[in-house]
């Protein structure tokens, strides 16, 4: 033959294609088990920004509860009130607020068919502790100090110090100890195929695409009405949008621009959901211009907080004088701040602060000026930093804005101004001991302005060591207070989420509800918070109850 | 009469090959574990992710101890190695999962884009190649080698973004990303099929520009060559001269470039696999390097590494076996 070359390579690599293709052939199983048919009511698809790292309660999923897959001891409801879920009732707290008893309710399986008994309850907490577990959330686990069953049904924790939020912490999610015990608890297969006592069974994950949940027949609130949920991971807010749009998604979480172009569409509702999730200025305490008191009070009183709202946000939000948003009942009346450029001027003058040829004002030789970093990428924060150090320079402080990833910005987080977000709702010592209390200065992300005032320190212990809710409400006022003429930091704005859904469900109550939001708003926030008393609309009678999880 | 494989002279050179890895594999992830160290990217941040933000420092302090970031790197890379010929891979912080299960649930799908993606660019490149070498300056060549210089410069990230936007979003034909449609939980062939078809054109079509290249330039010149000047003035009709000379010598370049591309089929699968979403393992790479996760980080490292010494092991095996001139040697 002629062509003795070509032969060879053709039969060659005739040969690696076909390995190839077996190859890829036998790697391609599906992971995921075969979930049942499901109607298109029956069925939710859900679009969210961001999925969790783990799906292990012991490694910090589900510690704030709506975890769909476990449930907590207590739960919220849609008031931010709690009420029991695995246990029977709210817990009975001793006099010194030290010991806080749970009865458990009886009857309980884990979707493995096993009972759920005290023993799951300490293993979960025990585990939680135990510093050999990698949860970088334990620090709010901090007061606890012990938990026992003292009975089958019965869970007694020990506070190391009275601590008054301490029955919000108990809506984290309970971990079978029979499935969770026998595992490396850090990478051990249930961090991804968990087993729970919740309304749903995860029946799929796919990082970075989704996850997808069945309905638990044997759910102890009774069987959800939607068999089937979807939580698509779409990081990319327009790619969100369409596939929304297009029918592919039935729910999403949107930003204000493109939530209203749903304003119109007939079969859809946009949900708004206030939150605690602020952003604010730290002003770091070792700045010399940052940290002075006037520079402080005047910033505080220059930023136009209702214009960043209007501009920044579209009006999704609204202004913010502290961690507490204005809306909840923890705020105190009358520590609003008037946007007020010439008493802010005044301010500085008084203390000496004089303008100086390029209009940045200096003080014995020190310029009026400091860098305020944000997190590179992030829109959000880049506009409300600009926003911010626009208003500064009307009033003559020269803040000069840089972008940076948290590895930059960490190290420069002790005299530099950060824009900063977060917020927990529940109870006003979560964010407010974090952010203010002098003794986290600078611990972790934790009071990252280095703030340190005595009044502060001294009623934020009162606030967190006394159950009595006058004497709670009188601590939680006077920080607020402080904070108007002490301001270590300078808060911006309470940013509403806005959802979109299809309007082809509702609950016992009527419409779909929002619980009050975090900062962090994972899987467990918008609309599906309760997804397990959904029913489709105009349903006939008979579709099953959803007893428990009604929303208050 | 025809000719047997060379077997003994291809096992010799796959021999030495592998032989010259093993210092190559230990170079390669002891660079990924100094370089991973000296990057900003810390460990501990990115496996507490939001909840690293309200933790305090004695709760990452210990997280650092329990992850084994504490150490310096050097003994990081030590145990790693140790435990890694006993067969051990260790965890993934990032993943929470042991890194042989990472790869292993990943490694199928991206084994599967990357092949669909070469299969095209070797296809549609040799076919329009060859179109385009024989008739050089025709409307054809300088049509398709405008658009070739054009995608040679384009970035597959955004040729990626491009596609979505207009075949997903504009068309709605194709699905934006993703391995099966949202709403379904079982992977079907059908719908693996229709998920693949956007991501696989666009790593292919990246990697168009090089095979189209060469193998216009191969034939085209091939077709000056005196061979095939005799050829066709012996009257051999214009079919026989073009498969049975030009092309032999024209794809010999060819050959050669299957397996240079393969490092550049890897960083194209990096960015394609990121904006589909789909859940390869070069989505994971990009994940273990932003988050210092060093045993997926330096797994995966290891993977790629030896793709690209047995792509170059094979195109010199095609080589040989093609043109015995060059022989076994090398």
């Amino acid at each position: 033959m002629a062509r003795t070359a070509a032969r060879p390579v053709r039969r060659a690599s005739a040969a690696i294609l076909a390995g190839a293709v077996a190859l890829t052939a036998a790697a391609c199983s599906n992971p995921g088990g075969g979930a049942g048919s499901g109607g298109p009511r029956d069925s939710v698809v859900v679009g969210i920004a961001f999925e969790p790292e783990t799906l292990s309660p012991l490694l910090g999923y589900g510690k704030d509860g709506n975890s769909k897959i476990f449930d907590g001891l207590l739960a919220l409801d849609a008031g931010m009130k709690l009420r029991p879920a695995l246990a029977a009732a709210l817990p009975t707290v001793s006099p010194d607020g030290l010991t806080y008893t749970y009865k458990l309710r009886r009857g309980v399986t884990f979707s493995d068919g096993k009972p759920f008994t005290a023993k799951d309850v300490v293993f979960t907490y025990r585990t939680i502790l135990d510093p050999r577990t990698n949860n970088p959330s334990r620090t709010e686990l901090d007061a606890l100090g012990d938990v026992r069953a003292t009975a089958d049904d019965t869970v007694v924790f020990t506070l190391k110090y009275p601590y008054a939020p301490f029955a919000e912490r108990t809506v984290l999610a309970i971990a079978p100890e029979h499935v969770a015990g026998r595992q490396d608890v850090n990478t051990g297969s249930f961090t991804t195929r968990p087993v729970g006592t919740g309304p749903y069974l995860l029946t799929g994950w796919s990082r970075g695409e989704k996850l997808t949940f069945q309905a638990n027949p044997r759910y102890w609130g009774g069987a959800p009405a939607v068999k089937k949920l979807t939580m698509a991971v779409v990081k990319d807010d327009d790619v969100r949008a369409t596939r929304l749009r297009a029918g592919d998604l039935d729910a999403a979480i949107l930003p204000p621009n493109l939530a209203a172009g749903f304003a119109h569409d007939k079969a859809k509702k946009t949900y708004t959901a206030t939150t605690y999730d602020y952003r604010t200025v730290t002003l770091p305490t070792h700045n010399r211009v940052a940290g002075d008191p006037a520079v402080r009070r005047a910033l505080d009183i220059a930023v136009d907080r209702q214009t960043m709202v209007d501009k920044i946000l579209e009006g999704a939000g609204r202004p913010a004088y502290g961690p507490v948003p204005t809306d909840s009942p923890w705020f105190a009346r009358g520590t609003e701040r008037r946007h007020d450029l010439a008493g802010a001027r005044k301010i500085l003058d008084e203390a000496g602060w004089k303008p100086g040829p390029d209009g940045v004002r200096v003080r014995n030789g020190v310029r009026a000026a400091f860098p305020l970093w944000y997190l590179s990428g992030d829109r959000l924060r880049q506009d409300h930093a600009l926003a911010y150090a626009s208003d500064a320079k009307k009033a003559g402080i020269e803040i000069t804005t840089q972008a940076g990833t948290w590895e930059v910005i960490e190290p420069r987080m002790k005299t530099d101004a950060v824009l900063a977000g977060g917020g927990s709702p529940g109870d006003p010592d979560f964010d407010q001991y974090l952010l203010l209390k002098s003794t986290l200065g600078g611990d972790g992300f934790n009071n990252m302005a280095w703030y340190d005032d005595k009044t502060v320190d001294r009623a934020l212990e009162d606030g967190r060591r006394t159950a009595d809710p006058a004497k709670r409400k009188a601590a939680y006022d006077t920080v607020q207070r402080r904070l108007v003429q002490n301001p270590g930091y300078t808060f911006l704005t309470h940013i509403d989420h806005l959802y979109v859904v299809d309007d082809r469900w509702e609950t016992a109550n009527g419409g779909l509800t929002t619980q009050v939001e975090p900062h962090d708003h994972g899987l467990g926030s918008g609309p599906w918070w309760n997804i397990e008393a959904w029913k489709p609309k105009n349903a006939p009678d008979g579709q099953p109850q959803s007893g428990g999880t009604s929303t208050g | 009469m025809s000719r047997r494989l060379p077997w003994a002279a291809m096992a010799r050179m796959t021999g030495r090959r592998t032989l010259a890895a093993v210092p190559v594999l230990l170079g390669v992830t002891l660079a990924v574990f100094a370089v991973a160290a000296a990057s900003p990217f810390d460990p501990v941040k990115a496996y507490a992710g939001t909840a690293g933000l309200t933790a305090s420092q004695e709760n990452l302090d210990q997280l650092r101890a329990n992850l084994g970031v504490d150490r310096p790197w050097p003994a990081q890379w030590w145990d790693w190695l140790t435990r890694a010929l006993q067969g051990d891979l260790g965890d993934s912080g990032v993943m929470r999962q042991p890194v042989a299960d990472v790869v292993a649930e990943r490694l199928g799908w991206s084994a599967l884009l990357a092949a669909t993606a070469f299969l095209v660019a070797i296809a549609l490149g040799t076919g329009l190649g060859v179109l385009a070498g024989r008739r050089r300056g025709g409307l054809l060549d300088r049509a398709v080698s405008s658009l070739a210089y054009t995608l040679e410069a384009a970035p597959a990230f955004w040729l990626g973004l491009l596609a979505v936007w207009f075949f997903a979003l504009k068309l709605g034909a194709l699905p934006a990303g993703g391995l099966t449609d949202t709403a379904s939980d079982t992977v079907t062939a059908g719908q693996v099929a229709t998920h693949l078809v956007l991501p696989a054109l666009v790593l292919g079509i990246s990697q168009l520009p090089w095979f189209f290249l060469y193998v216009r330039q191969g034939v085209g010149d091939a077709l000056e060559e005196d061979p095939v000047r005799g050829a066709r003035a012996r009257g051999l009709s214009e079919r026989t001269v073009l498969t049975g000379h030009a092309l032999r010598s024209g794809l010999l370049p060819v050959l050669t470039l299957v397996g240079s591309r393969v490092p550049e089929l890897i960083t194209g699968a990096l960015l394609v696999e990121t904006v589909f979403s789909w859940p390869g393992i070069a989505a994971a790479t990009v994940q273990a390097a932003v988050s210092a996760d060093f045993p997926l980080l330096a797994a995966l490292t290891v993977l790629a590494t030896a793709a690209v010494l047995l792509g170059n092991l094979l195109s010199d095996l095609l080589y040989g076996l093609a043109d015995p001139r060059v022989g076994f040697d090398g």
